[in-house]
């Protein structure tokens, strides 16, 4: 059948499952956007405010569905503005397919009106990219971008398609769409592996957003549950374990709980599953793990060695790992070593309750128990990032949507966003932000008022740049520099403004109250809390640190 | 540690391919020493020689990263002890009287070089030899005045019976 490229774009869209897809249109952009206007039954186009968001929209689709996230972008400003959202997606793995129009094939390298090489632009925050130089190339280079996307590790796939490719025609077949396709895992002597997990006296998992991607979830607690092995994890893997769950030690890392952080120092195995020793965690990588036998599973071999030197690499999709190394696991306790770390949690960092102002623990709690355990929570980053990382009490590890790797504040509005079409508003999706990261993109509400996406936002309003404010009080002698911006922001009026219903809350009992009529909203919703300009994030280890160099209050 | 490093790469013979391997040595702080493409025997793959130094771990790291590229088919370091380095020199020299031009020629039939153009006043050596050779070639030349050089940057193959070929 004759199609043209915009066509073909569509089809193969079809072709493999995307009903949804996120972004902006524009003059490169046209031919694509009149035929999903031809299409819109069949896959539906969310406009957002701007490109930064349709793409966190589609990395949180992504995300909260386990599916590709797809975006839409003109050329030039269309294609930049997607930049920042798609090194977020790379830098977590998340599978998402970008596709943008650029001018017209002989307009190319003319510096012509919104011409931007943004192939160029995208190369080191891409999987790989695709500039379309042929219409008869379009759709296999469609279809290998959704595979690269979600196969193996995941990742970003920008594909550029000139405007007279989009229009001009070629001969369609239609193909079933192919399986993403795991790497086999490197062949290894399961038995010692599993020996040196068997014969040790102190281990320890460190895992992160790998188990996630890998859906071993069940693998990693049948692994803990058997070998009687403590866990933490990082902030990618938040929501694997349940909170308070046997054997989850909680976050690790710079802002991870003492007991984490003390263990990975004091165990003599160190099992690293599905994760990549970021410096947020091996804050000092010649001292992370003390004197233990790491052993790291990961599918990414580029990851090994690469930041702590491991004694034993295992590369491979963890959850086949797992299933390798399950049935040579010996049935086991450590009740020297748990009794060790029952005495470090007593030292763990707990905050005090306070009904008179509000305290970032007690609100993250109550909208944990309000919300219900079908909750989806999307933050945006810095302190609010960290004390929904450590007081969520979330129990599924599709439900918490936050930029890890690259810590894009601004993210968590498209993310909501993204979520809540992925679920068909079927779930509960609160946007935890603050004052600073809500300023970059809540001109996004717009698209939760267009599209009634009943997505509650709660804003930690410190009126502070809170995580620089901390840094400057702790390191820098409270030379508090840009990070007390003035603002006199109404949240409630803007809400308002924009379509969208505010409150304002100053104390736990009207936080509850206001956040149960939020539930009942069918729009979005704005709840802005007061909080202490002085609230830290504890505990907080400097960076090149260790659990020795751990700050409390 | 920092070491003088010989890596091969099999690439996809596409535009762009190269761009993305020296920006991964970019971001990584690599500097290359010289850098030789050309198609193989199959058109749709290309090879390349990269020369760079830096620190064994993070040469180690570049690779992987280098392999995880789609486009790269196939990557590896080679020995230099047991492989063969090329490179292809063309040298310049100015030439001002017949003795300087007797002692240009006891040069080049030292190493072996040859004249491929005399014009007024310069004469062009081209040689191919490892890179120390050449090196010694260039400091033989020291006593004339050098015009113009250039160097292809080496190009190498491993001895014996290896050859990688890729479907």
């Amino acid at each position: 059948m004759l199609l043209t490229g915009a066509e073909i774009v569509t089809r193969v869209l079809m072709e493999q499952g995307v009903d949804r897809v996120f972004g902006y249109p524009g003059g490169a952009a046209l031919n694509v956007y009149d035929v999903l206007y031809k299409c819109s039954d069949k896959i539906t186009h969310y406009l957002t405010a701007h490109e930064q968001g349709a793409c966190h929209a589609a990395d949180g689709y992504a995300r909260a569905t386990g599916k590709t996230g797809v975006v839409f972008a003109t050329s030039g400003p269309g294609a930049t503005n997607l930049v920042t959202g798609i090194a977020t997606a790379y830098m977590d793995s998340v599978p998402l397919v970008a596709i943008t129009c650029n001018v017209p094939t002989s307009l190319i390298g003319c510096d012509s009106f919104q011409e931007v090489y943004i192939a160029g632009v995208t190369l080191p925050i891409t999987k790989h990219n695709f500039t379309v130089q042929r219409v008869e190339d379009l759709a296999d280079i469609l279809r290998r971008a959704f595979k690269i996307a979600s196969s193996g590790r995941p990742g970003p796939v920008l594909i550029d398609i000139p405007k007279d490719i989009t229009a001009n025609t070629c001969e369609y077949i239609e193909e079933p769409a192919q399986q993403k396709i795991m790497p086999p895992t490197v062949q290894n002597d399961w038995w010692s592996i599993a020996n040196i997990i068997n014969e040790a006296e102190r281990p320890l998992i460190y895992f992160g957003g790998g188990v996630r991607l890998s859906g071993a979830g069940e693998e990693l607690r049948e692994l803990i549950a058997k070998a009687d092995i403590p866990a933490a994890h990082t902030l990618m893997a938040a929501g694997i374990l349940g909170y308070g769950e046997k054997n989850n030690l909680g976050l690790i890392g710079m802002h991870g709980c003492f007991t984490a952080n003390k263990a990975a120092s004091k165990c003599d195995v160190m099992l690293a599953i599905g994760t990549r020793f970021s410096d947020r965690v091996a804050l000092n990588t010649s001292k992370f793990g003390g004197e233990s036998k790491i052993i790291h599973i990961d599918i990414d071999a580029s990851e090994m060695n690469k930041n702590v030197n491991v004694y034993t690499p295992v590369i491979g999709d963890v959850k086949d790992v797992l299933k390798k190394i399950l049935p040579l696991i010996k049935k086991k306790s450590h009740p020297e070593w748990q009794a060790k770390i029952a005495e470090w949690q007593t030292q763990d960092y707990i905050p005090v309750d306070n009904n008179e102002v509000l305290r970032p623990h007690q609100i993250l709690h109550a909208m944990c128990d309000i919300a219900g355990k079908e909750a989806i929570f999307a933050t945006d980053v810095g302190q609010h990032q960290m004390w929904a990382a450590q007081f969520l009490k979330h129990v599924d590890a599709n439900s918490f949507l936050t930029s890890g790797g690259l810590g894009t504040m601004g993210y968590g509005y498209g993310a909501a966003i993204g979520a809540c079409v992925g679920t068909d508003k079927k779930r509960p999706v609160i946007h935890i932000t603050s004052d600073g990261s809500f300023h970059m993109n809540m001109n996004e509400v717009c698209t939760a008022v267009s599209y009634e996406l009943p997505i509650i936002t709660v804003i930690f309003n410190n009126k502070v740049l809170g995580m620089v404010h901390q840094w400057q009080g702790v390191f820098y002698g409270k030379r508090y520099s840009a990070s007390e911006p003035q603002r006199k922001t109404n949240y409630v009026a803007v809400a308002e403004g924009f379509g969208a219903t505010g409150f304002k809350c100053s104390n736990i009992a009207e936080f509850e109250e206001v956040f149960k009529k939020a539930l009942e909203i069918k729009g979005p919703v704005w709840i802005e809390c007061d909080i202490d300009s002085d609230e830290c994030v504890y505990p907080m280890i400097p960076a090149g640190g260790t659990y020795k160099d751990t700050i409390i209050g | 540690m920092d070491e003088k490093q010989y890596l091969i790469l099999l690439v996809e013979n596409n535009s762009g391919v190269l761009s993305r391997i020296t920006s991964l040595f970019c971001q990584r702080g690599f500097n290359i020493d010289s850098l030789n493409v050309s198609t193989t025997d199959n058109p749709k793959i290309s090879r390349i020689t990269i020369v760079t130094h830096g620190d064994e771990k993070k040469f180690r790291q570049i690779i992987r990263q280098t392999d995880k590229l789609i486009e790269s088919k196939m990557i590896f370091a080679v020995e230099p002890s047991f492989s063969l380095l090329r490179e292809l020199l063309l040298l310049k020299l100015e030439m001002n009287s017949a003795e300087e031009i007797a002692a240009a020629e006891a040069v080049s039939r030292k190493y072996g070089c040859n004249i491929i153009d005399h014009s007024v006043g310069t004469l062009v050596l081209e040689f191919t030899g490892t890179p120390d050779e050449i090196d010694a070639l260039l400091e033989d030349c020291k006593g004339f005045g050098i015009l113009e050089l250039c160097r292809t940057g080496v190009t190498a193959l491993e001895r014996g019976k290896v050859s990688y070929t890729l479907d």
